[in-house]
């Protein structure tokens, strides 16, 4: 009787199944290679190591997913049973299993040492001394943005202040105060400056989100959170909230502009400015 | 007793394990060819003990990170937990004596340190109780501070779970008065002393961290 | 004779005893199994639902107004009933669906049986296990009733949200009965853990040492020891919560929270220790589903190859190492969370560790099926099926492992994908080989084998098509628990993928028919079987009657003297030696 060494009987559910895993593979890779959809339009500099290091991990894991994808498609197909013959019968490698075992542990500690570098580079680099500083300070359901003026102070805020019309309880009668300007869903950027976001939140957990810019960071209440980046293309972007704050969460919609040029930006600062005092 | 089979090999049975007292209901422990070392009892009650352990893990984990936050404020710990401690831990010792007088098949003996062990864990949770209106007494409620709120919760768990072991003393005094305890026999009264000296250990550990902070 | 006592011989059990109130292992697996196909059924409707608003965001519908006129006042989805939906499909379907099929269903009906013993260490207290299970899926379940709504934290509950009970509609009673349910549930799974632990190391019939368990019993051991470790520390953070709703403790909330326009009473809470104490629980609690399926998959898959499982030795020490592992990876999800970012790169590190021996399994389940003689049976198709489902969900981990990565994705649907793909389907499929694997042993009767194939391709393409361009969705960066992402300008282009998505959640929702038609009518009408051992395995369960009596064994214990993947040895007769076959005892030729 056969021992099972050779190839067994190309049945209808292995041809199938393989098939399907074929047109899986094949999917993939569109999807991922030809993109039609994908990452919106990157519009900071962190953000292309970022990008870089999915692409890496891309790769990586592509690879790993054509290849034993397939070849479970290629055994489904091609070792269906075959009347009385027998599967092979080994089921030990040592070798095989560490070389597999060292080979994905040296990848993924490659990856992980890239990933490093990035991250570093996030977070554990300051901000430059001339970036611009805005706080944003998320609540049920809009985004509250506070800009320190030409003066580059921040007015005092106290919870105590809150009203309807003060969304983050801003102390005009500091002097610091007088040429802070708030607004609400809209932000600016000039494009080019580094930018330094002091995170805040008036109830719940938020997450400020710029999805152009690669820019993630949880809004905790309690907490005052700094992230910094770069804007470099300007244009028109939305800024959304990514943690589920409620019944709203939705609707936490954000529009961000990253100004052709500081001048630009300062014009529209001014201009908020004035319909302040208004 | 040994066994011939058809093709005349002798399979001898191991030794009899003595029965441990619990039944076990359908499973039950005279049809189980188990050699492994510790009764399903204990490692029933280890099993529990570690989730206790996981519970107070996680409430200790939560007390360290908030002893940090600034508005971390002291309380005063109400005086009477220095006695209530004496008392758990005398009821501690006096159920080993039990132990020791089974084991002797002094069953009178054993009876009476049994129920002074009951008594004197009804104390404690007295003791506990009135600790709290000792507090409650100095203005001190559950949300007043942080610790105070850690207090209120960490000693109310573990005094559940002494109560518990009072219930479960309960069964064991109940077992004994039926004559159901021997002294090569008794896994329920040392079950109930393990888990009863761990209760103990968990108040002593939690009276120092409320204590150390 | 051997002093080997037989299984009872009189009382006669009443129906209710034996049927409803029964402390037969068996009875309360198969409560278990029904109970928690009874909660995917509402978990998976709530997700139609779901995909209904993704597809077709805020469509006018009469007719759904008619049905859920609180919920669709106006003809459109209320938000909130959006977000509360998302909460009870996650709440129901990670706990009461998952977490109960795989170790309470199928741990109970089959560790007795796969040990060689009559029932679980401690029959009562399995029992009470169950009634409190079923009690805390009413618990939830009402949280859908009430009028003040179901919770909308999403099933992470994540303080402040939750821990304030005006923060949203729902976040009131709705949060408390969640809180209820979830602690009870807890319970239930310990009262079930403290008897998997102690029957399968205690239990074990002669000559079954630990390395000749099948990888279906190492996996439910390690996962009831998992459990025993996560589960109070979820008890220990929802105390702290409740208390924080109920008491006015500050354990979650800081001070100067502004709710509904009114400043809250609370001071020094931290918002991060809830998550902090959810994820050392909650990352575990993703293997506890896991680890179950794959050792049943593995299990099935060696069956159906006729081939032993690729290096049983390195499965054990991998779910031993995933275990391990599993407890110290928790951060990884809360990188932009503002924990410190110093944490954010331990935690990078240790999850891409874990992904190793994840790999191995992965090379060892290929390694059993190259050179095999496959079966193709619905089971053996499910268990192939769970190989494919969990690489393609593990693949992606790899970039929510990796923090720099997982900054654009967090919170999008690519973690949607991957832990639907890892957490939900791969179990489900392993889920779905158990149950036509293992029904001719609990009902005495063949599930239809041609349905059971059809169930297979529609569940495998529409797994795939409705999750795999979920990754897209999220690359692109479509947020999580978001109930109209056409708001967003840079979302509209992809809104084509969600009605898509849709479409396919309905052909595989639809699809699951099929399979529960198939099940409960093959209860009463299968094709009986005609041995114990209609797929010739080689565990300790097919040794007894189809289904087993009360005491399982007859008037034996089996013996083992062998492990359970003697499959295809050469030289033999059969293809397959069961583990209660002596050495020297089987007929060559």
């Amino acid at each position: 009787m056969a021992d099972g060494a050779g190839p067994g009987r190309v049945t209808l559910s292995g041809a199938v199944l393989a098939a399907l895993i074929l047109i899986l593979i094949i999917a993939s890779l569109y999807l991922f290679i030809a993109k039609p959809y994908w990452f919106p339009t990157l519009a900071s500099v962190h953000g292309q190591s970022i990008d870089s290091l999915f692409m890496a991990v891309l790769v990586v894991s592509g690879i790993a997913f054509v290849l034993v994808q397939g070849a479970l498609g290629f055994f489904v197909a091609r070792y269906g049973e075959n009347g009385r013959e027998r599967a092979a019968y080994w089921h030990d490698n040592p070798r095989a299993e560490a070389f597999l075992l060292i080979g994905t542990a040296v990848i993924l500690t490659i990856l992980v040492f890239m990933g490093q570098r990035v991250w570093a580079s996030i977070y554990f680099v300051d901000a430059p001394a001339d970036a611009l500083v805005v706080e944003v300070t998320g609540e049920q359901f809009q985004w509250n943005f506070h800009y320190a003026g030409p003066d580059g102070a921040f007015g005092r805020t106290d919870t105590k202040l809150i009203t309807s019309t003060n969304n983050i309880g801003l102390d005009r009668t500091d002097p610091a105060a007088k040429d802070d300007v708030t607004i609400i869903n809209e932000m600016h950027f000039p494009m080019g400056r580094p930018v330094k976001v002091r995170l805040r939140s008036k109830d719940v957990i938020h997450s400020f989100f710029l999805p152009n810019l690669r820019v993630k960071q949880d809004a905790v209440p309690g907490l005052s959170i700094e992230v910094w980046f770069t804007p470099n293309r300007a244009g028109a972007y939305e800024i959304a909230c990514a943690e589920l704050c409620g019944l709203g969460h939705y609707r936490m919609k954000g529009a961000l502009t990253v100004d052709e040029s500081q001048q630009a930006f300062d014009t529209w600062l001014r201009q908020k400015a004035a319909e302040q005092q208004q | 007793m040994p066994v011939v089979t058809q093709d005349k090999r002798i399979i001898i049975p191991p030794p009899r394990r003595p029965d441990d007292g619990r039944g076990g209901g359908g499973g039950g422990p005279e049809d189980s060819h188990s050699s492994f070392p510790v009764s399903k009892e204990q490692i029933g009650l280890w099993v529990l003990l570690t989730a206790i352990i996981m519970l107070f893990a996680g409430l200790t984990s939560a007390y360290i990170v908030l002893r940090g936050v600034p508005t971390w404020q002291n309380i005063e710990l109400p005086w009477l937990l220095w006695p209530n401690t004496f008392v758990l831990l005398l009821s501690s010792f006096t159920l080993e004596l039990a132990k020791g007088a089974i084991r002797r098949n002094r069953f009178a003996t054993m009876n009476r340190w049994l129920g002074l062990s009951a008594l004197l864990g009804v104390v404690f949770i007295a003791g506990q109780l009135a600790a709290w209106r000792q507090l409650v007494h100095a203005g001190v409620y559950l949300p007043s501070t942080l610790q105070s709120g850690f207090f209120y919760i960490l000693t109310g768990l573990h005094g559940l779970h002494i109560t518990g072991g009072i219930i479960a003393l309960g069964f064991v005094m109940a077992k004994a008065a039926r004559n159901r305890l021997t002294a090569f026999n008794h896994q329920p009264l040392k079950l109930c002393t393990t888990y009863w000296h761990f209760m103990d250990g968990l108040w002593v550990y939690l009276f120092v961290l409320l204590l150390l902070s | 004779m051997d002093a080997h006592k037989a299984e009872h011989t009189h009382h006669e059990l009443g129906f209710w005893r034996k049927y409803v109130f029964s402390t037969d292992h068996k009875v309360i697996g198969l409560q278990y199994l029904i109970t928690a196909m009874a909660m995917a059924v509402v978990g998976g409707t709530l997700s139609m639902l779901m995909r209904y608003q993704l597809g077709w965001p805020s469509l006018p519908s009469p007719t759904m107004e008619k049905i859920f006129p609180i919920a669709f006042q106006g003809s459109i989805m209320a938000p909130e009933f959006y977000i509360s939906l998302v909460t009870m499909h996650g709440t129901i379907m990670v706990f009461f669906l998952f977490t109960a099929v795989l170790t309470g269903g199928f741990g109970n009906f089959l560790i007795p049986l796969q040990i060689g013993a009559r029932d679980m260490a401690f029959p009562f207290l399995n029992a009470l296990s169950y009634w409190v299970f079923l009690l805390s899926c009413i618990v939830i379940l009402s949280a859908l009733f009430i009028t003040s709504g179901a919770p909308l934290g999403g099933w992470t509950a994540y303080a402040p949200l939750s821990a304030i009970p005006g923060s949203g509609p729902g976040q009131d009673t709705g949060m408390t009965l969640w809180i209820t349910a979830i602690a009870l549930f807890s319970a239930s799974g310990l009262m079930g853990g403290l008897n998997y632990i102690t029957t399968i190391l205690t239990m074990r019939t002669r000559g079954l040492s630990m390395m000749r368990l099948p990888l279906t019993q190492w996996s439910l051991l390690v996962t009831a020891i998992l459990g025993l470790l996560a589960f109070p520390v979820l008890l220990a953070a929802g105390i702290l919560l409740t208390f924080d709703r109920i008491g006015g403790t500050s354990f979650f909330v800081p001070a100067g929270i502004i709710m509904n326009q009114m400043p809250l009473d609370h001071s020094g809470g931290h918002p991060l220790l809830w998550q902090h104490l959810f994820w050392f629980f909650g990352h575990p609690e993703v293997y506890i589903v896991i680890l179950p399926a794959m050792g049943m998959a593995s299990d099935i898959l060696s069956t159906f190859c006729r081939k032993p499982i690729f290096s049983y030795r390195m499965m054990v020490y991998s779910m031993i190492a995933i275990s391990i592992l599993s407890f110290v990876v928790w951060g990884h999800h809360m990188f932009v969370s503002g924990m410190n970012p110093f944490l954010g790169s331990v935690f990078t590190l240790t999850t891409l560790l874990i992904a190793v021996p994840s790999a191995v399994k992965t090379f060892n389940w290929l390694g059993t099926v190259w050179g095999a003689r496959i079966r193709f049976t619905a089971a053996g198709l499910f268990a192939i099926g769970f190989v494919s489902m969990f690489v393609s969900g593990g693949l992606s981990g790899l970039f929510l492992g990796t923090s720099a990565a997982d900054i654009q994705l967090q919170d999008t649907y690519f973690v949607v994908a991957h832990f639907h793909l890892v957490m939900a389907i791969a179990p489900l499929f392993a889920a779905f080989a158990g149950l036509y694997f293992w029904f001719p042993k609990m009902f005495g009767r063949m599930m239809n084998e041609t349905l059971g194939k059809i169930h297979f391709w529609f569940t495998f393409a529409g797994a795939y098509c409705v999750f795999f361009p979920m990754h897209i969705l999220g690359v692109g960066g479509q947020m999580r628990r978001i109930y109209d992402p056409t708001q967003y300008a840079f979302l509209q282009p992809q809104q084509p993928l969600n009605v898509f998505i849709s479409v396919s959640a309905f052909v595989l929702g639809s699809a699951q028919i099929i399979f529960l038609a198939n099940f409960f009518v093959s209860i009463f009408a299968g094709r009986r079987v005609t041995e114990r051992n209609p797929w010739h395995a080689n565990t300790l369960e097919w040794t007894a009657p189809c289904p087993p009596g009360h005491g399982n064994f007859g008037e034996e214990l089996p013996e083992v003297y062998r492990w359970p993947f003697d499959y295809g040895v050469p030289g033999e007769v059969e293809d397959f030696i069961p583990q209660t076959t002596p050495i020297g005892a089987v007929a060559k030729h």
